[in-house]
């Protein structure tokens, strides 16, 4: 035969370059792109925010973080490295650590708040993550994460400032305690954290955290709405009362604002 | 060619033992995919069944990102109808079963679609 | 040439045996992770990070032992590095190697790795970190195969060899600042946000690199015919004792910064690894045998009649790799996550299953660079006989 043994070799690989051009050109095909819109009973709103009314949260009430938990199916672990938790009660001097001085009162120092992700308008975990997993939405600045997309790297819960990210450890389902079949699990390796309950603005509802508190005993210590709506709730309590953010000095610009 | 006849043989032998599965399939009489349990209460399906049949994954993942990506939850259909994108409860809402219709096909081509390992089936209740 | 990989004398192959057995148990605790999931390591919610990220973060460093050489060879004429060029470059392929397996074992999703690919986001490091530590690589394959063929058939390397070699070598600095980076911009982690990251992530490279290198040419001098060079080695010696002097500095200038502005949120994670915080302080014995090492290496590495001998160079750069490999290792990445943002203080150790699936990456490692170093003494050998 003529032709040398690197030939025949090289011969094969176009031969196979070849074979694998036809299903990359089909794949990279453009059809005509369906039409989608958005729920049209949707909330609306140019930048979510959420208060905390640290006059109205009470010690001993969970029921935020047990709606938001059961409604999203978030699993339930007991060894702390393993938990999850998209809202849960921090105390106050753990949340605002530069906020506290040697003679503030203990019961201030000590008083139960709730903390969850902070949407923030500067967020850093965003920034980090290598396949856009997480991402500010243009529309209504929440803080989303994409669990198709997520490759678990956890790069985003080392940039989170405010330990607001969890990740699955291992299988979620079977530690779930009452499965809402409406929402979908997570799998084990992937990252999660509140989603501002998009699902539920999509429907015309409030986030579920917000609605279990307005029927809680304690009423409304959690406040939901437009920032950049000057009539909605959340703006005129802003404007009228004093409020803080956790570590504004790191830049982030949080939205989720604390009276306290 | 050297040892002609031991490397004829030797791939003679070589196309039957890998072609078993066709060999076998033929000899029980070829085989034919399995009937599904279609239990749409809807005539229609969100596109022409041939578009499905072919494309179902490529629109799920259409849905998929158009849903959480994009943020926007209604798909307009070819025929202008108008659907929420949800695999639970619009798909599910309308096909019967998981086990009856997505399954029977699935377990055939043996492909195991990793949707399942977060989305849910409704109970009959929430359809 | 990869045939040279194959002929050995039994040490040899009982030595790849070894390695296979121990990537065995490794690939066994791993398909238990794929499939039970991370929990079954020491890593949680507050210390996300543990064991893997660390030996990815030093092995990063232990790359650097290839510019090393190539830098002041190629562009400065040490003609004493010219024989170990090559053994440079292996180490730098191997150790990249251990890097992507090491970041393949801590993906949650592994299934999903190419998705950083497919979807690349320029603005994360971690896109660019694995964009040129991948390139480094494969720059130090090609480059390292190339002058090797060259050599051994008597002929100059071919003409694209030379500008990748310079190439390379930018590239080798990137690879230690972009890494660094992804610590060193975020805004929580105060162990990590200084500006001095990056130089200490190069000093600490300097001196692990070349500490490895240095221990491996002895290895080689005692188990090959084949002698790398007395030049070359104490070349490398005297830039270790400068980059490990650096790194001291930086470290001692680190604590300044924390300890005498007193600011808490610097001070905490020092405090923490070094002395103990609250009580905890599983990492303290760890940080300080660290200190001891690098204090004991540097003594030895100064006094030029103890670095000169053989015998107690071969001390000091054992030294100096455990030095910084606990220091850069798990010092900065688990100190990195305590205390938590919320004021905890949650320690780390590593489960069984964790580690042996490191040991079992170290011999994936240890196994390419035994292939590669196998086939360039053989060549060398053969020259030089």
């Amino acid at each position: 035969m003529d032709g040398s043994r690197r030939d025949f070799l090289k011969m094969c690989g176009l031969f196979v370059l070849a074979m694998g051009l036809k299903p990359v050109a089909r794949a990279f095909g453009m059809d005509a792109r369906p039409q989608m819109l958005p729920a049209p009973e949707a909330l609306k709103a140019r930048r979510w925010a959420m208060v905390v009314d640290l006059k109205k949260c009470k010690g001993d009430c969970t029921a935020c973080i047990d709606a938001c938990h059961r409604v999203h199916n978030v699993p339930t672990f007991d060894d702390p490295r393993h938990e999850i938790k998209w809202i849960w009660r921090e105390k106050y001097a753990d949340a605002f650590p530069s906020q506290y001085h040697a003679h503030t009162e203990e019961n201030v120092k000590s008083k139960p708040l709730v903390v969850l992700c902070n949407h923030c308008d500067n967020p850093p975990c965003t920034r980090v993550c290598p396949v856009k997993a997480t991402w500010k939405r243009a529309e209504d600045g929440i803080v989303m994460m994409d669990f198709h997309r997520c490759i678990g790297c956890r790069y985003c819960m080392a940039a989170c400032p405010y330990g607001a990210r969890s990740f699955n450890w291992f299988d979620p389902r079977p530690h779930i305690r009452q499965m809402n079949l409406d929402f979908p699990t997570r799998t084990k390796g992937v990252v999660e954290k509140c989603n501002f309950c998009v699902e539920r603005l999509a429907k015309g509802q409030r986030p579920a955290c917000v609605e279990a508190c307005a029927q809680a005993p304690n009423g409304q210590a959690l406040l939901f709405g437009d920032l950049q709506d000057p009539a909605s709730e959340v703006s005129r309590v802003l404007a009228a009362r004093f409020s803080v953010q956790r570590k504004p000095e790191l830049g982030t610009r949080p939205q989720v604002y604390y009276i306290v | 060619m050297y040892d002609a006849g031991k490397i004829i043989a030797a791939l003679l032998l070589f196309l039957a033992l890998v072609g078993l599965p066709i060999w076998a399939n033929l000899a029980r009489g070829g085989s034919r995919p399995p009937e599904l349990e279609i239990g749409a209460t809807e005539k229609q399906c969100v596109a022409p069944v041939e578009y499905m049949r072919k494309y179902h994954m490529k629109l799920l993942q259409q849905w998929c990102d158009a849903v959480v990506r994009d943020g926007d939850r209604i798909y307009v259909a070819q025929d202008g109808r108008r659907y929420e994108m949800s695999l639970s409860r619009t798909c599910l809402g309308c096909h019967s079963t998981k086990k009856g219709f997505c399954d029977r096909c699935h377990d055939y081509a043996r492909v195991t679609p990793n949707c399942w390992n977060c989305h849910q089936e409704p109970t009959k209740e929430n359809r | 040439m990869l045939k040279k990989a194959l002929a050995g004398r039994k040490r040899c192959w009982a030595w790849i045996a070894f390695l296979f057995i121990v990537m065995g148990v490794s690939a066994a605790c791993y398909v238990r992770q794929l499939t039970v999931g991370l929990g079954i390591t020491g890593m949680g919610r507050d210390v996300s990070w543990g064991l893997y990220i660390a030996q990815f973060t030093f092995l990063v460093g232990v790359a650097a032992s290839a510019v090393v050489v190539v830098l002041p060879y190629y562009l400065h004429d040490y003609k004493a590095f010219g024989r170990i060029t090559v053994l440079a470059e292996f180490l730098a392929v191997a150790a990249v190697a251990m890097c992507g397996m090491f970041i393949v074992a801590d993906m949650g999703r592994p299934d999903r790795v190419f998705f950083i690919l497919l979807h690349p986001t320029p603005g994360s490091v971690m896109f660019w970190d694995m964009l040129v530590l991948n390139a480094y690589m494969v720059m130090n394959i090609l480059i390292a195969w190339a002058v090797l063929g060259a050599e051994r058939n008597e002929v100059p390397p071919p003409r694209w060899v030379k500008p990748l070699i310079y190439l390379s070598i930018p590239t080798a600095i990137s690879i230690h600042t972009v890494t660094a980076f992804l610590y060193a911009g975020l805004p929580g982690r105060h162990l990590w946000l200084s500006a001095i990251l990056a130089a200490r992530f190069l000093a600490s490279a300097f001196s692990s690199g070349p500490a490895l290198l240095i221990l491996l040419c002895l290895i080689i001098k005692r188990l090959s015919r084949w002698d790398p060079g007395v030049e070359a080695i104490r070349l490398l010696a005297r830039i270790l004792t400068y980059a490990l002097l650096a790194n001291l500095f930086f470290l001692l200038i680190e604590f300044f910064t924390a300890f005498y502005s007193r600011i808490p949120e610097h001070m905490q994670s020092l405090q923490y690894l070094y002395f103990g915080l609250e009580g905890h302080g599983n990492l303290v014995p760890w940080m300080r045998a660290s200190v001891l090492l690098a204090v004991i290496a540097t003594v030895l590495l100064i006094i030029p009649r103890a670095r000169l001998n053989e015998g107690i160079l071969a001390v000091a750069c054992a030294a100096v790799f455990f030095s910084i490999w606990i220091e850069k290792g798990l010092g900065l990445v688990v100190g990195g996550f305590i205390p938590s943002p919320l004021e905890k203080i949650v320690e780390y150790s590593p489960t069984g299953p964790e580690l042996f699936i490191t040991f079992g990456v170290w011999a994936a490692g240890a196994l390419i660079l035994t292939i590669l170093y196998k086939i360039a003494i053989a060549v060398k050998e053969e020259l030089s006989a």
